[in-house]
């Protein structure tokens, strides 16, 4: 018999027996489900991880040069963390010395962050990551500004006190006002808004407007790195390529500076968008390690629920089953017939799998700040699982049907 | 007289019960030519149907010869056997034996099926094994929306659709009321008419009447056969 007639028959006996066949392909259901759920939202880590959280915190054709990482996913160990702490920090003329002799065409930001209480008239803005920095700054993070302007090379040179603030800041403190010209009260020294950044929105539904930036040399310097010491050095080039450049020139530059020998490790920290994303690549790789087992117990689970239904079809069936020999059926015939029957309602149950899969990915995204995205590979991958999930729990309850013998089968009840 | 299309000698049939031993066939010898109406009689208990689900391969002899169109049935494989039961032999039960969740097409449509007849010609054959019995009306219902009748007529036409050497029917009649019952033989007087074997099992002596032959079982064993007066011969 044609595999298309076989399908066709197989359909429409599912079809009869819609409320038996939803329950008896459920294992495959829930097993699909999550495959595509979890690789999605995996997949959709994977792209916000590297577009948004990476970029976005590091940026792009970006890396800094600091005294210990300070984005932070996976788990280190205590003594490791105490030991970049005894780190030399990073200075000023470290940043010179990096500057000047970096032979790639690249921009430079010496930065420094803390966290500050901004006031305005009585209103308070607290724990406000207040950054101070070079004008070069604003392209390498590609912060734009929404309205007034960045700061310039001069009044970074000059200590001017001066501000651009994030977007939460212009709407708490400046609710109804034009913040540009105003004063900003920063550890009670009083600057001028200039600026105010265009939303960024959240990352992880933290929001990414809470911080205030001013010139490192500005008055209020002292409450956020010690004199001359620096958080990092913010560098970006122009390409990939020329990132590993720099990152190979820096790392070295910082090596010989700091007299370091051969068999020793570095004393400083070059973190990269790849860096920051170290602890989810680790994460992602447990779940996907530990994904095909747990799908595979869920397709074991389902395969035996439809064996055991399949079954239960052929001594249901048993007089089909004779009917059918009566007329001329062989064994490969009913075998067939069985074997497809139980390809066919596995497939179905991997096809409402992906469905509800995507379903619920979209629904994670939806109402949690965690992004999805289906991968293809997981849908065909789902679809091979279901259709031989089916069919290798189908021969044997197939096998049992093919050898009735037709006069005894005719007979059942 | 025409070819014989069955041929059986001595055939026997016993069935082991838990040490005992239940002789149902206990050595019957018959032939049937092409183009008989063979009725085959007998009490209940005599045989009637062991022999004629022997006769359309669904059981196996336990001893003896079964000819079918000069081949030994009884040396063959399985799927051979499949073979001659979907092309050569067309079975009407006394239960019907339809598929309930077909289609009377559907239904019909399953012998062809198993020959491998392409979708299209398969339906237009199903058609006209349904319009010779005068169904063509009711292609589209299941059996439980057709009558005892009808649903014989259905069986009918799925027996024939596949135009078997020989149609055979074990009580075709047995599940219907008398006026049914004549419609049922006015269907097989007239698949005879056209040139179409047929052997009945009845213990109807009116229903046995429509046949020109009547083999009349006793006990296992062949106990008359003789030709009918009064039927066409
Ligand atoms: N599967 C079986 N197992 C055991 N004994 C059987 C089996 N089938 C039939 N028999 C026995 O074989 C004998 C013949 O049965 P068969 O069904 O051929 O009778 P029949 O002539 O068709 O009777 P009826 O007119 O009642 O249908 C009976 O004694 C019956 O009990
Ligand atoms: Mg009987």
């Amino acid at each position: 018999m044609p595999l298309l007639e076989a399908v066709r028959m197989a359909l429409r006996t599912i079809r009869s027996q819609k409320l038996k066949s939803f329950f008896s392909l459920i294992g495959v259901l829930i097993g699909v489900t999550f495959l595509i759920a979890v690789v999605s939202i995996i997949q959709g880590m994977n792209v916000y991880m590297e577009d948004q959280f990476a970029n976005r915190l590091v940026g792009l054709n970006t890396f800094s040069l600091r005294q210990r990482p300070d984005i932070v996913t996976g788990a280190v160990k205590e003594e490791e963390w105490r030991s970049w702490f005894r780190r030399p920090r990073i200075t000023y003329a470290d940043a010179r010395y990096v500057k000047e002799h970096v032979t790639v065409p690249a921009t430079f930001a010496m930065f420094c962050s803390d966290r500050q209480t901004l006031s305005f008239e009585g209103k308070q803005a607290k724990d406000i990551e207040l950054r101070g920095t070079e004008d070069s700054y604003f392209r390498i993070k590609n912060v734009d500004i929404a309205s007034g302007r960045a700061f310039s090379e001069q009044e970074v040179r000059t200590g001017q006190a001066v501000v651009v603030i994030g977007d939460l800041i212009a709407e708490k403190l400046y609710a109804g006002v034009d913040p540009l010209g105003k004063s900003v009260v920063i550890a009670g020294l009083p600057y001028r808004v200039i600026g105010v950044a265009a939303k960024q929105g959240t990352l992880f539904g933290i929001s990414m407007d809470k911080f205030a930036v001013m010139p490192y040399t500005a008055p209020a310097r002292r409450w956020i790195c010690p004199h001359n010491v620096l958080d990092e050095l913010e560098i970006r080039a122009t390409n990939p390529a020329d990132v590993q450049v720099a990152m190979g020139q820096v790392e070295a530059l910082m090596r010989s500076r700091r007299k370091l020998r051969p068999d020793e490790a570095n004393n400083f920290f070059l973190q990269t968008p790849e860096a920051a994303l170290d602890g989810w690549k680790k994460i992602s790789g447990i779940l996907m390690t530990a994904l095909p087992g747990l799908v595979a117990i869920s397709l074991v689970v389902g395969g035996i629920v439809i064996m055991n239904i399949m079954l239960m079809a052929v001594s249901e069936r048993t007089r089909e089953i004779g009917i059918r020999k009566a007329l001329g059926a062989r064994r490969r015939d009913i075998l067939s017939q069985f074997v497809v029957e139980s390809a066919t309602l596995s497939l179905v149950g991997a096809a409402l799998g992906i469905a509800t899969g995507i379903g619920l990915a979209f629904l994670v995204k939806a109402v949690t700040p965690m992004p999805a995205a289906v991968a293809p590979w997981s849908i065909v991958v789902a679809v091979i699982l279901g259709v031989s999930v089916g069919m290798i729990a189908g021969v044997y309850p197939a096998t049992r049907a093919a050898r009735l013998d037709p006069i005894a089968a005719l007979r059942a009840e | 007289m025409n070819r014989a299309i069955i041929e059986i000698r001595d055939l026997t049939r016993h069935y082991d019960m838990g040490g005992e031993t239940i002789h149902a066939l206990r050595g019957v010898t018959l032939s049937i030519h092409a183009n008989e109406y063979v009725a085959i009689m007998g009490p209940s208990g005599s045989g009637k149907s062991t022999m004629m689900n022997m006769l359309g391969c669904l059981d196996t002899p336990s001893g003896g010869e079964y000819w079918l169109n000069g081949q030994e049935v009884s040396r063959l494989t399985d799927d051979a056997l499949a073979r001659v039961r979907n092309k050569e032999i067309g079975f009407v039960f006394q239960t019907f034996n339809l598929l309930a969740r077909a289609s009377a097409l559907h239904n019909v449509e399953l012998p062809l099926v198993y020959s491998g007849v392409p979708a299209r010609d398969r339906r237009s054959r199903a058609i006209a094994a349904l319009t010779r019995v005068g169904l063509a009306n009711r292609m589209d219902h299941r059996p439980n929306e057709l009558s005892g009748g009808q649903r014989q007529r259905v069986a009918i036409a799925r027996a024939l659709v596949n135009e078997p050497s020989i149609l055979l029917a074990d009580e075709p009649t047995g599940n219907l009321d008398s006026t049914t019952s004549e419609e049922i033989m006015r269907v097989f007087s007239e698949l005879h008419g056209q040139g179409q074997t047929v052997v009945m099992v009845t213990h109807e002596p009116d229903i046995a009447a429509h046949a020109e032959r009547v083999v009349v079982l006793r006990d296992g064993r062949v106990e008359s056969d003789r030709l009918n007066r009064g039927a066409a011969a």
